[in-house]
């Protein structure tokens, strides 16, 4: 019997996107197509040094010699890299210095969003906890909240260009350092071509007082977003931060390439949370974006510990491993993840955990959810170095089909050089089952509701990772997308 | 007041209910015996309207509602409750959560205003706690890893929260100790009332030791064979269901 969820699966199948709409805003646009040129354009836009020039040029040709990845499953049309732009930036006549200033067609998109950019006043007596954000509009950061008081605990939040003025010698130590300029296809041309993106550096001893974000918005049509996160952690420090995007509904693709490193010192913590929610295309498959990202961090210190927690919704593709290098002793690399996947959309996504120092361990819990046509595949990596004495990893990796037209894959790769390390993987593949629906209905849900409460609680594990200020929103974003006609 | 006339249904090809004629007048509770496989868990998911049942006959009408031609959680919003024979398991959802998603969707519904968090934890732990589950089965997922017993009266709580107008137990009794059974019963008991009717299914006399039903029916091969009193079951008791043969 499983007439009423294919009827399910059709109504997702039809959701709707409510981030869709475009802001009309006069924008500076780089002429379309990639060259030298494109990236001197790019570099004197942003008033670089030589020196990160030099980096671009040197990454962009290596670039022109590698090919795209094969190996991920995922299928798309052949991606012409002249035919985009690299840089789009909304005009104003000086970066604004305050909220003030910013364009109120922007503020206007902000609040449409949801994204707070007012700084809220500390009211007497209450502890509310306060989220600073750092708003990147296509290839620029637009506004960034708190920065003042962020300054006075000695934290840097602000666009990475702007730390490439104010802190080059932080920036020139730690970019590539995670992810080298030659490591994949699609972060060798973010190096050439990155615009903007958030850099953070919490010193040595000192707790982040609150969360940090980035919220990344793509506007302007043709365009593609490369943007460049640096998180750097320093001795005995703590930060939690969490990246969210949308972009308006168009019928071509656009792509989105983006590197994030983190780097967390001797017992420093790094807590890095998406909610990732691109627009995935219509119900036929049309536009959407390519979501082609690397995002790695490096345990470099003893007992660090770098935790990702991600809610994939949105992108026609996501192609996309957050992972972890435990180099120092007793580090911990943790990797949370829901992908849900419906329509033609598909998602090729883990981890890689790779294992150097003593006593490293890892957590990795992926929970996919596919609907519609869509095809979700974990592909994870667990490799342990003959130098990790101690190491653990355990794995759980779990799958929920919606319907009888969409599939899951698990694609986990072990390889252990440590004869005495431990790890464990487990694997399972579930529907939702028509008693579940109908003991819901029972009890006075509409089918829509049912299936979200549903498939919370499938998430539950992942979802309760995330900064309480977003788990209740990732908790109504996967009942959204689970919406039918009604979203 | 439910009154069921003529009732046939068929899963698939295979007719199972054949002809049901049954009226509960509000407050009453009526029992249904019968052996097993004759119909009564498919009598009750018919009434709270389960996908993959045909109704090819007769109507059902609930307080002047045509009960068939609504849907599943139009039918819960009516009042209709079913506890389960096999109460369902949902990994990662809380049994509190459950329960607040339930209630307020009844209650809005039914054009009430929803409880927040605090109201609604004030709701469950008098409730959870007059059934006798601990708060501490509240924060479990629903079902999962519950014994037989604690599934059954979780049904139980469910029902209390939710206070339907016709109550509908499949089985509730199989597989409880006797504290148990007085447990869910007490819980029965207590929501006996004038604007309420409920059908209590079940094998075992032994349930109607603790819920005095005002009237037995026999349910055997898809009809009612026989009705009477709260006498017919030690009759049944003591004689088993060998009178009731398909012929009859
Ligand atoms: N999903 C199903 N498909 C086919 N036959 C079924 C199904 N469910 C129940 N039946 C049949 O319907 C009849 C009545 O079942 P049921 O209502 O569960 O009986 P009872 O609750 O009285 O034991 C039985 O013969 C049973 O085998
Ligand atoms: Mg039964």
């Amino acid at each position: 019997m499983n007439a009423s969820t294919n009827t399910l699966a059709k109504d997702l199948a039809e959701q709707k996107y409510k981030y869709g709409f475009v802001t009309a805003i006069d924008s500076e646009t780089a002429p379309v197509g990639l060259s030298e040129d494109t990236i001197r354009f790019i570099s004197a836009k942003k008033n670089e040094p030589v020196w990160l020039l030099e980096w671009r040029l040197k990454a962009y040709r290596q670039w022109l010699k590698m090919r795209e990845p094969k190996w991920a499953k995922v299928h798309h049309p052949p991606i012409d890299y002249q035919a985009a732009s690299y840089y789009s930036a909304p005009k104003q006549s000086d970066k604004p210095k305050t909220l003030d200033d910013v364009d109120p067609e922007l503020l206007a998109t902000y609040a449409k969003l949801g994204i707070p950019l007012q700084e809220q006043e500390i009211l007497a007596g209450v502890q509310e906890r306060r989220v600073a954000v750092d708003a990147v509009f296509d290839s620029v950061s637009v506004a960034t909240t708190y920065k003042k008081e962020l300054e006075s605990h000695g934290i840097l939040f602000c666009p990475i260009s702007e730390a490439v003025q104010t802190h080059p010698e932080l920036v020139q130590k730690y970019l590539g350092s995670v992810v080298p300029v030659s490591d994949n296809f699609f972060a060798t041309l973010n190096c050439a071509v990155f615009t903007d993106g958030s850099f953070v550096y919490i010193p040595k001893g000192v707790r982040c007082p609150m969360e940090l974000s980035t919220y990344f918005r793509i506007n302007a049509e043709n365009t593609g977003q490369f943007e460049r996160t640096l998180i750097i952690a320093d001795e005995g420090a703590s930060v939690s931060y969490l990246e969210g995007c949308t972009a308006p509904k168009r019928d071509v693709n656009q792509l989105h390439a983006a590197v994030v490193e983190l780097v967390a010192l001797d017992d420093a913590t790094i807590k890095y949370s998406t909610v990732q929610n691109w627009y995935p295309g219509d119900k036929d498959g049309k536009g959407g974006i390519y979501n082609f990202v690397t995002k790695r961090g490096a345990c470099r210190g003893a007992r660090s510990k770098i935790s990702w927690t991600q809610v994939e919704t949105g992108s026609a593709i996501t192609w996309k491993y957050p992972s972890c290098i435990l180099q120092g002793d007793d580090s911990v690399g943790e990797f949370y993840s829901v992908a849900i996947t419906n329509n033609h959309q598909q998602a090729d996504t883990g981890t890689k955990m790779i294992h150097i120092g003593k006593n490293t361990r890892s957590t990795i819990i992926a929970k996919g959810i596919s609907a519609g046509q869509a095809d979700s595949t974990y592909r994870g990596l667990v490799k342990i170095l003959r130098t990790a004495k101690g190491a653990r990893n355990k794995t759980q990796c779990d799958s929920l089909l919606i319907g009888d037209k969409c599939g899951a894959h698990t694609v986990p790769y072990i390889e252990s050089r440590q004869p005495k390390a431990r790890v464990e993987h487990e694997a399972t593949t579930s529907k939702v089952s028509e008693d579940q629906l109908f003991y819901c209905q029972q009890r006075g849900l509409n089918a829509e509701e049912a299936m979200g409460l549903i498939v919370n609680g499938f998430c539950r594990e992942v979802l309760q990772e995330l900064p309480m200020e977003f788990a209740v929103e990732a908790q109504k974003l996967v009942s959204i997308s689970l919406e039918g006609s009604v979203g | 007041m439910l009154e069921i006339k003529n009732l046939h249904a068929a899963i698939g090809n295979k007719e199972i209910l054949k002809g049901i004629d049954l009226t509960i007048p509000s407050g009453e509770v009526h029992a249904i015996m019968g052996p097993n496989g004759s119909g009564k868990s498919t009598l009750s998911y018919v009434l709270a309207g389960r996908a993959g049942y045909d109704v090819t006959q007769g109507s059902v009408i609930f307080n002047g509602k045509d009960l068939l031609a609504l849907n599943t959680e139009e039918r819960a919003a009516t009042g209709v409750f079913l506890a389960m024979q096999y109460p369902v398991e949902i990994p990662g959802v809380t049994n509190m959560m459950f329960l607040k998603s339930a209630l307020n969707a009844i209650r809005k519904s039914r054009g009430e205003s929803e409880l927040d968090a605090m109201q609604m934890l004030k709701v469950l732990r008098g409730k959870a706690k007059e059934i006798g589950l601990s708060e501490e089965m509240l924060k479990r997922a629903v079902n999962v890893g519950f014994s037989g017993g604690e599934k059954k009266r979780n049904e139980i709580l469910q029902m209390a929260v939710l206070e339907p107008l016709l109550c509908l137990l499949d089985e509730t009794d199989s597989g409880l100790d006797i504290d148990a059974l007085k447990i869910v019963a007490d819980g029965v008991n207590a929501l006996r009332s004038p604007a309420r009717s409920m059908i209590v299914i079940t094998h075992y006399q032994r349930l109607l030791d603790y819920i005095k039903p005002d009237r037995v029916h026999v349910l055997a091969f898809g009809k009612i064979r026989k009705s009477g009193g709260a006498e017919l079951a030690h009759e049944l008791e003591a004689k088993g269901y060998a009178d009731f043969t398909e012929a009859a």
